[in-house]
């Protein structure tokens, strides 16, 4: 493993292999009694949310709670960065602070690699502007494991908002990395003209490519991050582009329903197809704990450099 | 020169022997749990339960138990110590829990392991069964049932092979300079 966890770019197939493995273990802790272990005892763990979040927060701050870690939670809102502080002498208190792991979310695209120029902590990324996620390709990973039982030869089709969502960017990199085969699908001016440079195939026809699909994946029609003109109405967008129940129909017996949150229900998906049993939309969640708790694990649990 | 300090007919004495002790010690099995710990403990909580089925005719329940989350040494490593899965689909609590390892060394995967288990409920009883003492404690812990007692320097490697991981039984010690560099978990020798 690396010292941080930047992008899925930067996971090896065996890095990956080894963060699931392990995100195995702690699943079995979360159906305890005592869903607690003292691994990580004395460690602390600052969540920096600098734009809203409310899942992965929490799901951040379970895991690192999970592992007996003191966790701090800092928000824009309510604090130093509300009366003009800057990211860096914000980065410098948590670090005089003793901060053993900063987990940042984060408007802008690259911060928390500029953020590990600045600090000894570890720094994961909970999310950068427009750029990754790769905490939620992990679980996502994870998920697709634990129900289709192998990764490689995958077909996953990423629906919808691939040009402004970081879920997607991650997601790819990571299917890629472990050999499936990855779809982008939605309008034109949806898909980021450099997709075809990440390995995965991009296509504008929903119905042609649902009936070969392991995994349809729904990503969130992203309206805070939208100006108007990507595409004529949320209604069309819906008619076009929408998991109907219907286009369910197309989806092979088996296939996985997933959405990475929150959902724009009657939107990007129907209601009742994300309750139908093939959507692992709430699994999605349960496992994103075990996979922050694995790799708050595997980064905080390694020693300095240099030690044997 | 590696020597080999069990071979394949004297563990298995030693588990058909073990299994008879805890046996007599509970006056039968009744309220007997084996809990294993990952791993290689695990394979020697299975055989002795077989061996424990075949002497009084009940079958006990097994668990395997990973105590990675519990170890004192998180941290001071390279790497983070390897993670395997814990495994016990029974309720310990009001139990005669058996413990099983390979090596008992320093103590400390027994303390660890002590830790995990009360976490999952309130045993009636712990006891530890291992294949192998090979002395050094670091701590005050000590064996209910033992295989073999094996006097060693602190920088030997001992290792307990079974057949169910290498193909084979038996316990074999290197000795301080032929010894390789360290792989495992604390309790276990490198």
């Amino acid at each position: 493993m690396n010292e941080h966890l930047l992008s899925m770019r930067d996971l090896t197939a065996e890095d990956v292999a080894k963060v699931l493995d392990v995100a195995g273990s702690f699943r079995e802790v979360g159906t305890r009694v005592i869903k607690k272990v003292p691994a990580l005892r004395g460690r602390t763990v600052v969540n920096l949310f600098l734009e809203n979040s409310t899942r992965t927060r929490i799901s951040f701050e379970l895991a690192a709670k999970r592992l007996s870690a003191d966790v701090i939670n800092f928000s824009a809102g309510g604090s130093s960065v509300a009366k003009g502080e800057s990211l860096k002498d914000t980065a410098l208190t948590l670090q005089a602070m003793g901060a053993d792991a900063i987990v940042i979310r984060h408007s802008s695209s690259g911060s928390p690699l500029q953020l590990t120029r600045w600090v000894d902590a570890h720094v994961l990324n909970a999310g950068d502007g427009t750029h990754e996620h790769p905490t939620q390709a992990l679980l996502d990973l994870y998920t697709m494991r634990e129900n289709l039982g192998r990764l490689e030869g995958l077909r996953v089709a990423i629906l919808g908002d691939v040009l402004h969502s970081r879920v997607a960017r991650s997601l790819s990199f990571g299917l890629v990395t472990m050999g499936a085969e990855v779809t982008l699908v939605g309008p034109p001016t949806l898909i980021p003209p450099e997709a075809p440079a990440w390995g995965v195939q991009v296509a504008y026809d929903l119905e042609s490519v649902l009936a070969k699909l392991d995994v349809c994946y729904v990503l969130r029609v992203q309206r805070e991050r939208q100006r108007l003109e990507y595409f004529p109405s949320v209604r069309e967008y819906a008619r076009l582009f929408g998991l109907t129940r219907a286009r369910v129909g197309l989806l092979p017996e088996g296939a996985l329903i997933m959405h990475p949150g929150p959902m724009n229900r009657g939107v990007e998906i129907d209601s009742d197809v994300a309750d139908l049993p093939s959507s692992v939309i709430e699994e999605q969640v349960t496992n994103g704990i075990a996979i922050r708790m694995a790799l708050l694990y595997l980064l905080l649990g390694a020693g300095e450099k240099g030690t044997p | 020169m590696s020597a080999r300090v069990m071979e394949p007919d004297d563990v298995r004495r030693a588990v058909t022997r073990i299994a008879h002790e805890i046996i007599e010690r509970d006056r039968g099995v009744e309220r007997v749990v084996l809990v294993g710990i990952a791993d290689r403990g695990d394979d020697l909580a299975r055989r002795l339960a077989e061996e424990i089925e075949r002497i009084e005719g009940v079958r006990i329940p097994v668990g395997v138990l990973d105590i990675t989350f519990y170890r004192d040494d998180i941290g001071l490593r390279a790497e983070a110590p390897e993670v395997h899965e814990t495994r016990i689909g029974f309720d310990v609590s009001g139990k005669t829990v058996v413990l099983v390892d390979d090596v008992l060394y320093t103590g400390r995967t027994i303390r660890s392991a002590m830790d995990a288990l009360i976490d999952l409920g309130r045993p009636y009883t712990i006891r530890l069964a291992v294949l192998v003492d090979r002395g050094h404690r670091e701590l005050p812990i000590k064996a209910d049932f033992v295989g073999k007692n094996v006097p060693t320097s602190r920088a030997d490697d001992v290792r307990v092979l079974v057949r169910e991981v290498d193909g084979e039984d038996g316990v074999v010690v290197e000795p301080a300079h032929e010894a390789r560099s360290a792989d495992g978990g604390i309790g276990r020798s490198a």
